[in-house]
This record gives structure tokens, sequence and C-alpha cells, in this order.
């Protein structure tokens, strides 16, 4: 299967601050993929990057098959809704439309018109009176009638209140459907990916520590509650995330393609919800860990 | 893309061409007047030294307040051009991240903006010219009168050296939106570099465009215990740039002079020839539109290398609540979005 987002060892530094590095991954195409992470953790900068709006330090990062070099033919391919979905707030709804139309050649004007008479906004109107989640949907418009392959959406939802999110999550999901589109969006909102995304990466502290189908994550990963044990005595093939201990219990999330054949554990399904804590919990103890090897090499 | 930039520059567009066309109407009901004013004085004919001057006296203090009005005019349009159309450009979509949304459209940023700037910065060399020769011709019958097209504070306000000036203001304005990203500190700072440009260049570098002639004239002494005067020489329209005693003696008192007695005084001039106006002023429109390539130059590298660089690096700083260093980051900010994930949870649930 093509992938629609391919990166290998992309580092990108801002001054002496890396703000992703070693990123290595590849999103297979027609998934509606989450990034996932704490704030700061390179969402926003792997955005970037893929939309051409940054150059990589270090590494590679092809979409669409393509290195990312901000040529035209390319940019036509993709979709952008930067976070905050940012407009020019004295040019009117009807004026973004023909911006649209005359920068991109492929502009489908029939469906943005379609979009925009669906969402009952007022053309004349000027995009600087929008409401937030108007204006995020102008935005998504902008972004779905230039036709791209590939549509990445930095936190779209994030400063909407509960309802406007809804609303744009279920327009994304149409266009998801019936434009055959392949989606990145990232939010660190857990509840909203888990509604509209088939595929996840969970990115902590500038690194992917998690990437996968939501199924097959799902499908892999279990919790165990048992009497209190170590760790270090599960079966290979088990790989703890997360544990925790009470004086008589241990609670582990394990990673593993075999059933758990222990009897002494009971064992539980996993939410997506639970995935991503767990994986963001190890990231921020792994961090914890370098942070104390290096202040033993100092 | 055409379109884009004209809709964006359009409403700025018509407010600049109706001050222009305003300030036109102005200037020629009252040029013409002037003009007619000069033509009847009989200033052209006169005969004695006294009558000319009496003439041109009346000239030039004819409409003192148009005169007051019109030079201020043509020493701030460049520079409102440099803080309204240049910095702006830049600075507003990189203060607004509406740059995001322009340059993920199917054109190349260098396009976007090698567009933006034909059309703003053909229209602001073509204000300032225009309103640069609208007082050029006001001016004529005084500057007739006056012969001193020459000098500084004159020879800025007529011909062709708009064209320079604006060129520089726009392209600076455009530099410091890029690099301060910000509309209002751009402004600022493009008007305190531009002012400073202009009186660096007119102070330190226009007496100096050509090696300046000199002239010596005699020097009419003065009663004891004042000092000389010189006796400027007959130097019509020539802009005086030093004047110097010439040998050991100093213009001096009265025991100074004594000291070298049988010297003929003499005071030298360096100055430039009215004739060199015009050649000063394509030197220096070339030196002003020279500083406006090489700023365009800039903006067009930092365009492909490193543009938005800074401002998303803000963006994800300001997502972070804790700035820390590398270290400290991977802890705090892990556990510390993890409780508001988990905050949040309820609200992205519903």
């Amino acid at each position: 299967m093509s992938s629609v987002l391919q990166a290998r060892g992309l580092g990108k530094r801002y001054g002496r601050r890396w703000a992703l590095s070693d990123c290595t991954l590849s999103i297979p195409a027609g998934c509606v993929a989450g990034l996932v992470g704490p704030n700061g953790a390179g969402k926003t900068t792997l955005l970037h990057l893929a939309a051409g709006l940054l150059k990589a330090t270090v590494g590679t990062i092809e979409v669409l098959g393509e290195s990312v070099r901000g040529r035209p033919e390319q940019l036509a391919r993709v979709g952008f809704v930067a976070q905050e979905t940012p407009i020019y707030p004295t040019l009117s709804v009807a004026d973004h439309l023909r911006f649209g139309a005359k920068l991109n050649p492929s502009w489908d004007d029939a469906l943005a018109q379609d979009r925009i008479a669906g969402l009952g906004l007022e053309r004349r109107q000027r995009a600087g009176q929008l409401s937030g989640g108007q204006r995020a949907q102008l935005a998504l418009t902008l972004a779905v009638a230039k036709r791209p392959e590939l549509l990445l959406l930095d936190e779209p939802v994030a400063s909407l209140d509960p309802l406007a999110r809804r609303e744009f999550l279920r327009g994304l999901m149409e266009i998801a459907a019936d434009r055959e589109v392949s989606v990145v969006l990232s939010s660190h909102l857990v509840g909203d990916l888990e509604r509209v995304c088939d595929y996840l990466i969970v990115l902590a502290a500038s690194r992917v520590q998690l990437a996968g189908r939501v199924d097959d994550l799902l499908a892999t990963h279990r919790r165990l509650i048992g009497p209190r044990r170590d760790a270090s005595a599960l079966p290979d093939g088990q790989q703890v995330i997360e544990a925790s201990h009470t004086d008589r219990q241990s609670t582990l999330l394990v990673r593993t393609e075999e059933p758990i054949r222990d009897p002494g554990w009971i064992v539980e399904q996993v939410s997506v919800e639970d995935l991503v804590l767990a994986y963001m919990d190890q990231a921020a103890g792994a961090g914890r860990e370098r942070g104390r090897l290096e202040a033993v090499r100092r | 893309m055409i379109w884009v930039a004209w809709r964006q520059f359009r409403t700025q567009l018509v407010v600049a061409l109706g001050a222009v066309l305003l300030l036109g109407i102005v200037i020629l009901v009252t040029g013409l007047h002037l003009r007619h004013l000069y033509d009847t004085s009989g200033i052209r004919t006169c005969d004695t030294q006294a009558d000319c001057q009496a003439l041109g006296q009346a000239i030039v203090s004819h409409d003192k307040l148009m005169q007051n009005l019109l030079g201020p005019i043509l020493l701030a349009v460049p520079a409102l051009i440099g803080m309204f159309w240049g910095a702006p450009l830049l600075g507003r979509e990189l203060e607004s991240g509406t740059y995001r949304l322009a340059w993920t459209q199917s054109v190349s940023r260098t396009r976007w903006l090698a567009i933006k700037i034909l059309l703003v910065g053909t229209a602001s060399v073509a204000a300032a010219e225009i309103v640069s020769l609208m007082v050029t011709w006001w001016s004529s019958p005084i500057d007739h009168v006056n012969m001193n097209r020459l000098t500084p504070g004159v020879f800025d306000r007529r011909g062709i050296v708009a064209i320079g000036y604006a060129a520089f203001a726009f392209t600076l304005g455009l530099t410091a939106g890029a690099v301060i990203r910000r509309t209002l500190p751009a402004m600022a700072g493009t008007l305190v570099v531009f002012v400073a440009a202009r009186v660096l260049i007119s102070d330190q570098v226009r007496p100096h465009l050509r090696a300046a002639l000199m002239l010596a004239g005699p020097v009419r002494r003065g009663p004891i215990g004042v000092p000389g005067t010189g006796v400027a020489p007959p130097l019509p329209g020539a802009w005086l740039l030093s004047h110097s005693t010439e040998a050991k003696c100093t213009i001096g008192t009265g025991p100074a002079v004594h000291t070298c007695p049988g010297t003929p005084f003499r005071v030298l001039y360096t100055y430039q020839p009215a004739s060199r106006f015009w050649p000063f002023q394509s030197d220096e429109m070339a030196i002003f539109i020279g500083l406006a390539l090489i700023l365009l130059g800039v903006c067009f590298s930092w365009l492909r290398s490193s543009a938005p660089d800074t401002s998303i690096r803000n963006i994800v700083r300001a997502q972070e609540e804790h700035p820390r260093t590398d270290t400290d980051n991977h802890q705090q900010t892990g556990t510390n979005v993890l409780h508001a994930l988990r905050s949040e949870q309820p609200r992205g649930n519903q």
C-alpha cells in the first residue's frame, strides 16, 4: 500500500531546541490519521513540514510520493488547514471562494458553493465577523475545494465549542468518505480522534511513540489486572507499556500479539484514550530517564 | 494571483488615488495662479537689480501656506508608503497567520510575493513620483527666482529622486515586516530607518557625488573687533558646501589682520554648480533604487530559505505551557498535558 506521508529520520530544530527529532513514520493512503500528543510534542512542526511551510533540519519527508519542495503542482495536491484557521478578516466569504478559485487550478467551485450554502454562510459577510465554527468551516471549504489528495489539519477543532466541533468533524468525515481523500489531523483531544480516525500516531517528547491502525492497536493491547507481581515476570512477547501497583494488586498495560494465557490475570480491552495516555506517560518517563542519564554524565 | 493581489490592495489604492487627486486639484488651481502672477509681474523684463529683487520677493512670498504644506507632504509620502504599504505586506500575513493560508494554495510563494511587489511597488513609485512632479511644477516659478534647487530640503522635493525614495521605503517596509513579523513595530522600524538613511545620504553622501568645485572670493574686512566676511562669488543656483580662509591668516579681528600685512585675504568656496542638478537627481535616485534592490534580494532569499520558521516556532512555543530546556520539557509537558487531557476528556466525549 502506498503512503501519503513518509518521514525518515525527520528532525526540525528551532535555534537550539529540537521540536521534532528522529521521526520515522509512514501513513498509508486512504486513512483518516490522527496525530495525537501533548502540546509542544512536534505535531504542528510535523504538519508544517508536510505542508511545505517549513524545511527539515535533518532527514527527509515525502508527501504523496515526492519530497516536499513547495512546487505549485505539489501544493495543489495537498490541502492544509492551519491552527486557529486563519482567514482574511476584511474579505467576504465570497471573496475567499474567489481567492481559492484564482489560486488553485483544480478548484471545484460547485463543491465550494454547495458547502457554503449547506453551512448557511452569508456570502457577503466579512470573514472577520464569522463565529469560530463558521471560520473553521470556511477554511476547511477552501482546503477541500482545491481537490487535494491529502488533507492536513492542524488542531482544527481546538478552539471550537463542542457543538461546532462535532459539526466540523462530521463535515470532515463526509469529505473523507466522499472524496477519497486521505486525511492527517492533529489534536490533543483524544475523544475527537477516537471518533474520526482509523489510524493513530502518538507523538510525544518530539518522537513517534506509537503508530498503527486503530483496529490493530486495540487488538494488540490489553490491560491485565491481577495480584501484585513484578512486570519483568511476564513471558516474552508481552511488552509492558504502563504499570501501576498497589500493595496487593498490579495493573499492567501490555502490548502482545499472543492471547494472554495466564489465568492469574483479569484481561480487559483498552480504549484509544487508554493507549494514548499510556504511551504519552511512557514517553514522559523515558524523558525523565534521559534527563537522569544526562545528569550523571555531567 | 493578480486578482488576489488587487483585491487585497484595492482599498488602499483607492484611498491613495483619492488623496493624490485632491492634492492635484489644489496644486493645479493655486499653481496656475502662481504662474499667472509670475508671467504678469514683469520679472522676465525687469532692468535694475532692485526692481528684480522686489518682484522676486513678491513671488517667493506668495502663498506661503501652500509652500509650507507641500514641503512636508513630499517628505512624508515615501515614509507613509513604506509604513502603510510596505510593512503590512508581509508583516500582517505573518502576524495574523494568514501566510499559512496564502502559501498553501497552488501558487509558489515566490510568485505570490513577486506579484504583490509588482502591484504595490509600482503603485508606490508612481504615487510618490506623481506627487513630486506636481510639486516640482507648482514650485517652478519660485525656483526660478530662488535659484536654489540644489539646496538640501529643496533638492529632495523636486524631480525624480522621489522614485528612489519610494522604492527604498517600500522595500524597507517589506523587509521590516518579514524580519519583525508584526505590523506596528515594522511600521515604526521602517520610519526610523528610512529617516536615518535619508539624513545620512543627504548629509554625508550627496555633497560628494561629484568632486566639488572651488572658487576664491575676496574678504570684506570688518570694523576693528569684528570678523571680516567673505563676499560670495556670483554662482547662480550653486550649492555652497563650505568656505574657508586661505593661507595662515584667520578671518581675523583687527589685531589678527595686522599679523600678516600685505596678504590679500581670500575665502575659498567649495560648491556644486547648478548644472549638476539632474546628474545629482539621477545619482541619488540610483543609490536608493540600488538599496531597494538589495532589500528585495534579502526578502526573496528569506522567503526561499527560512521564511516562516520563526513564526511557526512562536506558535509551537505558545503551545507549551512551560518553556524549559530540552530535558525539562520531556519531563514536564508530558505529565502536565496528561492532566490537561484527562480534564478535557468529558468535553471531547460529548
